[in-house]
């Protein structure tokens, strides 16, 4: 399975960037051999609006089936739901442990956006 | 005779030259609060409101059954109201400028025009004179369609008073096209003075005749004047720091009405606005 985490840096052993559509990098990490793809989000980082909403989008392409982060906005939680997406929010630390973590099943999926819009 | 009155910072007192400005002249006069996030002049002028219409804006809405999701909709719009995921659109209208670029692009003609509210309109009277004010609705963020709105009921023949929201962004650029004078509105401060030097930008590039009313004279420093020598701007009015005005203003009373002294002052001040709007290198005016 492809799953999506937000990430400080471009490899495993980044911190997870706590922010969804503003994350410095997000990694599409594929759940069983650990090979990723790093998304430079830099574009969405900084655009002036709907960054998560972009940032959701995107990640649907890159056909993840799950999303690690630390706070999720509404109109990004609107956009993933709407694209299937699920989301695990308040997610923190090392990507490599955050994908460990859910490899064992020790996560819970979020229903609902964590944050404000903009917050 | 359009006068805007503005300020780059907030809380200089836009409100009060607004309002004491118009209650001095009396008769023939038109406000009009385009401060419309928070508009509070109709708490010193107590208008009579007559009639309140909304404002409406276009948003997109799409006919999925025509849409290839080809993303162009998406890719056009800087503001992220609308999301192409897999075989499905999503459109965030709270996000929405109205630009139209969306529907301009897509080749299917999926997205047509849909109504969102975005505040409204409110006009009334104070006395023989006119109040108009704008209110954007809680959680829109689009708030130069109403100010332009409410420019469109200026009248010829009046002297319509703007009261012009805070900053030097779009609604404050709305607040200020199509008029005669900007009136700007400081505390010689140096956040006064920073957020004056922005406005003053703004004002030229507008190409408006303009001059400086310092608020709360007597506090800060000299750098409000020294900057108003130095870039040539005329200091129409000086306000001074003065308890007694502080107190006035916060139960909701005007200075002139309270302090009769101010009417002149004011009058004044509408005097040297005129000899300026008519001559912008009057020397006369203003040049303390």
């Amino acid at each position: 399975m492809k799953i999506a985490v937000t990430s400080k840096g471009r490899n495993l052993d980044s911190k997870v960037d706590p922010r969804f559509g503003r994350a410095a990098y997000i990694l599409i990490i594929d759940t069983d051999t650990l090979e990723f793809e790093v998304v430079d989000n830099a574009k969405n980082a900084n655009s002036f609006k709907g960054a998560g909403i972009q940032a959701a989008a995107s990640i649907s392409e890159k056909n993840a089936e799950v999303l690690l982060t630390g706070f999720c906005g509404p109109n990004a939680f609107k956009t993933l739901d709407t694209a299937n997406v699920k989301v695990v929010s308040d997610v923190a630390g090392i990507v490599r442990d955050a994908v460990k973590n859910f490899n064992k099943g020790d996560i819970s999926f979020t229903d609902a956006a964590n944050v404000e819009g903009h917050w | 005779m359009i006068i805007s009155i503005a300020s780059g910072k907030g809380g200089t007192g836009k409100t009060t030259v607004a309002t004491n400005l118009a209650f001095s002249l009396g008769k023939n006069v038109q406000l009009m609060d385009c401060d419309v996030e928070e508009p509070n002049s109709h708490l010193f002028l107590n208008p009579e409101i007559k009639d309140k219409q909304a404002v409406i804006a276009p948003v997109p809405l799409i006919d999925e059954d025509k849409c290839t999701w080809c993303k162009k909709c998406m890719e056009i719009c800087r503001f992220g109201a609308i999301a192409v995921v897999g075989k499905k659109v999503i459109t965030f209208p709270d996000l929405c400028h109205s630009c139209g670029g969306c529907m301009a692009v897509c080749p299917e003609h999926a997205v047509s025009e849909g109504d969102r509210e975005l505040g409204d309109i409110e006009t009334g009277s104070i006395k023989e004179n006119l109040f108009v004010q704008g209110r954007l609705n809680v959680g829109q963020v689009m708030s130069p369609p109403i100010i332009k709105k409410i420019l469109t009921l200026a009248r010829d023949g009046m002297v319509n008073i703007i009261d012009a929201p805070p900053g030097t962004s779009c609604p404050v650029i709305a607040a200020m096209k199509g008029a005669d004078f900007v009136l700007l509105v400081t505390e010689p401060t140096p956040f006064g003075l920073h957020d004056l030097a922005l406005a003053v930008e703004t004002v030229k590039i507008l190409k408006i005749p303009h001059g400086i009313v310092i608020n709360r004279a007597g506090m800060g420093n000299d750098g409000v004047k020294e900057y108003a020598k130095k870039e040539g701007i005329p200091i129409l009015m000086e306000i001074p720091f003065d308890k007694k005005i502080a107190q006035v203003y916060s139960r909701g009373e005007l200075i002139v009405e309270k302090m009769p002294e101010y009417k002149d002052k004011f009058l004044d001040l509408f005097d040297h606005i005129n000899r300026l709007i008519k001559d912008p290198g009057d020397k006369g005016a203003g040049f303390k």
